[in-house]
């Protein structure tokens, strides 16, 4: 979609100031159904593509993103427009920097949309514990985007910009992706850059593109996987990804895990295996291997990523920025009435949990045990990519739940993270795209898992799938803006 | 029944790097409100620290100097408390892999101090009381710090006193810190405990907060250590717990409960990656490390034959033992290094009214033109009072030491020239002779005056009496 669009661009079909209206004209219209924007930046994307339309018409070379209309999720920072991560404890919080990610692309004149929608502090999967109205799903609004990336994923899929920025700390852009029929990529851990990515758990986070396309995810992510200082924990990617998407997929191992296969409803491991079945015919080799700890991933996620957000959640005291609450007597008053009043349920729950097990007497059998676990998991899957090249899975257990799911029990949404967990745990790269539509026409995606610093493989891998299929499990589904039709 | 007294120091000492430990903010005193500060040193959501190199090595060189041990792998860990001051509602320190550890200090008594751990740590801002108000100022937070635990050691108070003396006349020569305990950037907390004399193990200690001088620490010790004695000697149990002292009322008090004690929840700063530290590195700055105060001072007592007194003012500011050796390196007579030393001490020290300015050592002599001055006294060419009014002189104009001496001055004088001007000086001072004369012995000394006013100092004082005496004794 991004080459079509910059072909577009290129040859004066249309203007990006065209564009940028276009998809502002078709937010204004559906998102008052969708929800999956939360902020406007008209100004800056208006200036933006003004200027890249100045450089068209002085015949200079554009970049393959530049003038293109796009989103981030409102956990990253940027200069001017607020930045609330759906919660109402930052509202009206507008950052003073930018984050790297941002940075990068406004060095290539991307034009941004806004900021759409998402769980609170990303801690969630249907995007219904944003403090506004949760988004819907573009295919079925009777049904959520998924999450926490959902506001991005249900923009996308809409039709409401061109391709967008989502954070996965435990399966954030690639559920969300699986559930609007849409390609998310989950890098290495250290991959692109954190720095002014709002924390939720620093161990576990990383930014990544949500595209109709594995050929789109890899132009963003090149533009984006720059090694960067600010983030210590950054190396950037190991190489750009574009050149590789058509390499031979003849001689690759994907490797099966069982324990991945244990939780999927009927449909989606239909589907799955039907893939599979694609790969194998397009040459490829089904490796059976075993994980037995990724039964374990999910609770040593739940400990570890509490543990990090109950410390990365410690400074919203409403003394600096973002909401206070009045009527206190004290600082300490003060802090207790804010928080109690500007986090929601899933927040408090999640804070509660992480100072429980970091706290003394309990650290050792929760937080070190979780640690301990963690560098097994890490070395499994060392282990299995000695095996095989990638590793297949489903990328959620189910396809996308009816809205009103996440005010169920709390244990049954945390397992519908069951196979996207495992891989923030081992650090490594992951990618899902779409394989499929169950019986209500809900998108079905599967996920593929490469060792650290992988992702030209992953994108390689899943861009000859795309091709091999015909790209049939992309599935336009509103009114939104797409290049063919322009 | 006899106690004895057991105290241990943790100690924190802001570096004086350039800029803060995780960003690029400068670390300046002062400073109007909230203008040292950026995105990451107020915490702003999104933002991550990055080590400032500096703050390794500032710290490894303090590790050195106290003879600690330098880990090979280190790690930063998250502090978590919640107080307006502390933007990130967690502090970076380290818990359980110091940069340093197992380190010592002995004492003038030879006692030795043992440093179990030194580990690096960001600063937290400051709370201003206004008008009702509270407001923050930041520009502290995120400056470095190192805090310096020692074993519980310390037999007394004074002994702790000295300690953080040699930890401010270290730090200071090591240049890694100005510790200056009225700014804050030297700061310590005192663990007191106090055992029957009989007993081995120690008894329970508490912890006496944020002490800002020494003599703070005095009273402070003092009272903590006889409180608990009285209530070990009533038959009670000393309580674990934080006090705080209040300078007015000399006293100490619990800060908090021991049910509210803090839970600092510490877990490894996952926004930084571990420090690895290389022994080449640790070498490279052992290397670099200049003579510390301890060794320093024995050398000054030992080879220069200096007075321990003298020495230590020497040797407490480093320019001023800079200047020192320059100024002695080539001299041939250990009486030279004295003659220095007590023309620094009464000539040059006069002129500093503040110990920053005895630290800064601006004088408009160089070690140079001292060297000359300290070879002509040792040549017998010039005595000391004509040295010291040189030298006042050239500290006041900053003339060299020749511009001041002429040729002239400098050629001293033969016995006979000086029998001639102390015969002139008999001639002339009647009153003086009659006086000698009469049997006021006292007179000489005028006499002698006259004679090293004529020779503008050149004479030999003891000369001159002797040869004045003589020509009095021919003449009566």
């Amino acid at each position: 979609m991004i080459f079509k669009f910059n072909e577009l661009l290129k040859n004066r079909k249309i203007s990006s100031l065209e564009l940028t209206k276009k998809y502002f004209d078709a937010i204004k219209e559906m998102d008052k159904t969708l929800n999956s924007y939360v902020c406007l930046s008209e100004d800056e994307a208006f200036k933006t593509a003004k200027l890249v339309d100045e450089k068209i018409a002085k015949g200079e070379e554009i970049d393959l993103l530049e003038g293109l209309p796009f989103t981030l999720k409102d956990n990253i920072s940027t200069k001017g427009i607020e930045t609330t991560c759906c919660s109402k404890i930052l509202k009206g919080y507008v950052p003073i920097y930018d984050a790297f990610v941002w940075e990068k692309l406004k060095e290539k004149n991307a034009v941004l949309l806004g900021k759409t929608n998402m769980d609170e502090f990303a801690m969630g999967s249907t995007c219904e514990t944003s403090c506004f109205k949760g988004a819907k799903n573009p295919h079925n609004t009777d049904y959520v985007p998924g999450g926490s990336s959902g506001g991005v994923s249900a923009a996308v899929a809409g039709g409401l910009c061109a391709y967008g920025l989502g954070s996965d700390t435990g399966g954030s852009i690639r559920q969300p992706a699986s559930f609007c029929g849409l390609v998310g990529l989950k890098p290495t851990y250290g991959a692109v850059s954190r720095y002014g990515l709002v924390a939720f758990a620093s161990s576990l986070d990383q930014i990544g593109p949500i595209t109709t396309s594995a050929r789109d995810a890899a132009i963003v992510f090149d533009a984006i996987a720059q090694k960067d200082i600010q983030d210590s924990t950054n190396k950037g990617a190991k190489e750009k990804t574009v050149p590789h998407l058509n390499d031979p997929i003849s001689s690759l191992k994907i490797g099966v895990a069982k324990e991945f296969f244990s939780y999927g409803d009927e449909e989606v491991l239909k589907h799955v295996n039907e893939a599979l079945k694609t790969y194998e015919k397009m040459g490829a080799t089904i490796v059976e291997i075993s994980l037995p700890l990724v039964d374990y991933a999910l609770m040593v996620y739940y400990i570890i990523a509490c543990a990090e957000a109950s410390s990365n959640l410690g400074r919203y005291d409403g003394i600096r920025y973002g909401m206070r609450e009045g009527g206190y007597k004290n600082f300490h008053e003060m802090i207790c009435k804010t928080r109690s009043e500007g986090f929601g349920k899933e927040v408090k729950r999640r804070i509660l949990l992480g100072t429980y097990v970091l706290s003394a007497g309990f650290y050792d059998a929760y937080y070190k045990k979780a640690q301990l676990v963690r560098g097994a998991i890490v070395k499994e899957f060392r282990d299995a990519f000695e095996k095989c090249d990638l590793i297949l899975t489903p990328t959620a257990p189910s396809t996308a739940f009816k809205a009103g799911f996440s005010s169920l029990d709390p244990i049954l949404s945390y397992m519908a993270d069951v196979c996207t967990v495992p891989i923030n745990i081992a650090g490594v790269a992951a990618i899902s795209l779409p394989c499929g539509f169950d019986e209500k026409g809900l998108p079905i995606g599967m996920q593929l898992i490469g060792p650290n610093f992988s992702e030209s493989r992953l994108l390689n891998v899943a861009n000859m799938f795309e091709e091999e299929t015909n790209r049939c499990y992309f599935k336009k589904v509103l009114k939104g803006v797409y290049p063919d039709e322009l | 029944m006899n106690y004895d007294i057991v105290l241990g120091l943790e100690t924190h000492v802001e570096l004086s790097t350039k800029t803060k430990i995780f960003c690029g903010c400068t670390t300046a005193f002062k400073g109007e409100a909230n203008t040292h500060c950026c995105p990451i040193c107020i915490g702003l959501p999104g933002t991550m620290p990055r080590l400032n190199k500096e703050v390794l090595h500032y710290a490894i060189m303090a590790g050195l100097a106290l003879n600690c041990k330098i880990a090979k792998y280190s790690k930063m860990d998250r502090k978590n408390y919640v107080y307006p001051d502390l933007p990130k509602a967690y502090q970076i320190s380290q818990h359980d892999k110091p940069l340093c550890y197992d380190g010592h200090v002995t004492l003038s008594n030879g006692r030795t101090i043992g440093i179990e751990r030194i580990h690096i740590e960001e600063d937290a801002g400051k709370l201003i009381h206004e008008g009702g108000a509270t407001y923050v100022d930041y520009n502290r937070g995120g400056v470095p710090l190192i805090e310096i635990v020692t074993k519980p050691d310390f037999r007394d108070v004074e002994e702790a006193v000295e300690y953080l003396e040699l930890i401010q006349l270290t730090m200071r020569y090591i240049g890694v810190s100005d510790c200056k305990m009225q700014e804050g950037s030297l700061r310590c907390d005192v663990n007191v405990s106090v055992k029957p004399s009989s007993q081995e193990e120690l008894g329970t200690r508490t912890e006496i907060k944020n002490m800002n001088s020494f003599n703070n620490i005095r009273k402070a010790v003092n009272f903590e250590t006889n409180r608990q004695i009285d209530v070990l000697s009533s038959g009670g149990k000393v309580i674990q717990e934080t006090m705080r002292f209040d300078v007015e009322n000399k006293e100490t008090s619990p800060m908090r409960g021991k049910e509210d004690a803090q839970d600092y929840r510490y877990f490894k700063e996952p926004d930084l990656v571990r420090i690895h530290i290389e022994e080449d590195e640790v070498l490279k700055i052992k290397e670099s490390l200049p003579e510390l105060y301890g060794e320093k001072l024995k050398r000054y007592v030992e080879e220069f034959k200096l007075p321990v007194a003298d020495a230590k003012l020497l040797v407490e500011y480093r320019k001023v033992a800079e200047f020192f050796e320059e100024s002695t390196k080539n001299v041939k007579e250990i009486e030279s290094y004295k003659n220095c030393s007590n023309l620094i001490l009464s000539m040059i020290f006069a002129k500093f009214e503040t110990e920053t300015e005895k630290e800064e050592f601006k004088i408009l002599v160089s070690a140079e033109e001292m060297e000359k001055l300290l070879n002509l006294i040792e040549t017998k060419k010039i005595r000391n009072n004509m040295a010291k009014k040189t030298l006042d002189e050239m500290l006041l104009t900053g003339k060299k030491v020749f511009d001041i001496i002429s040729e002239d001055d400098l050629k001293g004088l033969t016995d006979e020239e000086l029998e001639k001007i102390c015969s002139a000086a008999v001639e002339q001072n009647e009153k003086a002779v009659k006086d000698y004369m009469s049997g006021k012995v006292k007179a000489i000394k005028s006499l002698v005056g006259f004679v090293m006013k004529e020779t503008k100092g050149r004479a030999d004082a003891n000369l001159a009496e002797e040869i004045l005496v003589k020509i009095l004794q021919q003449k009566g």
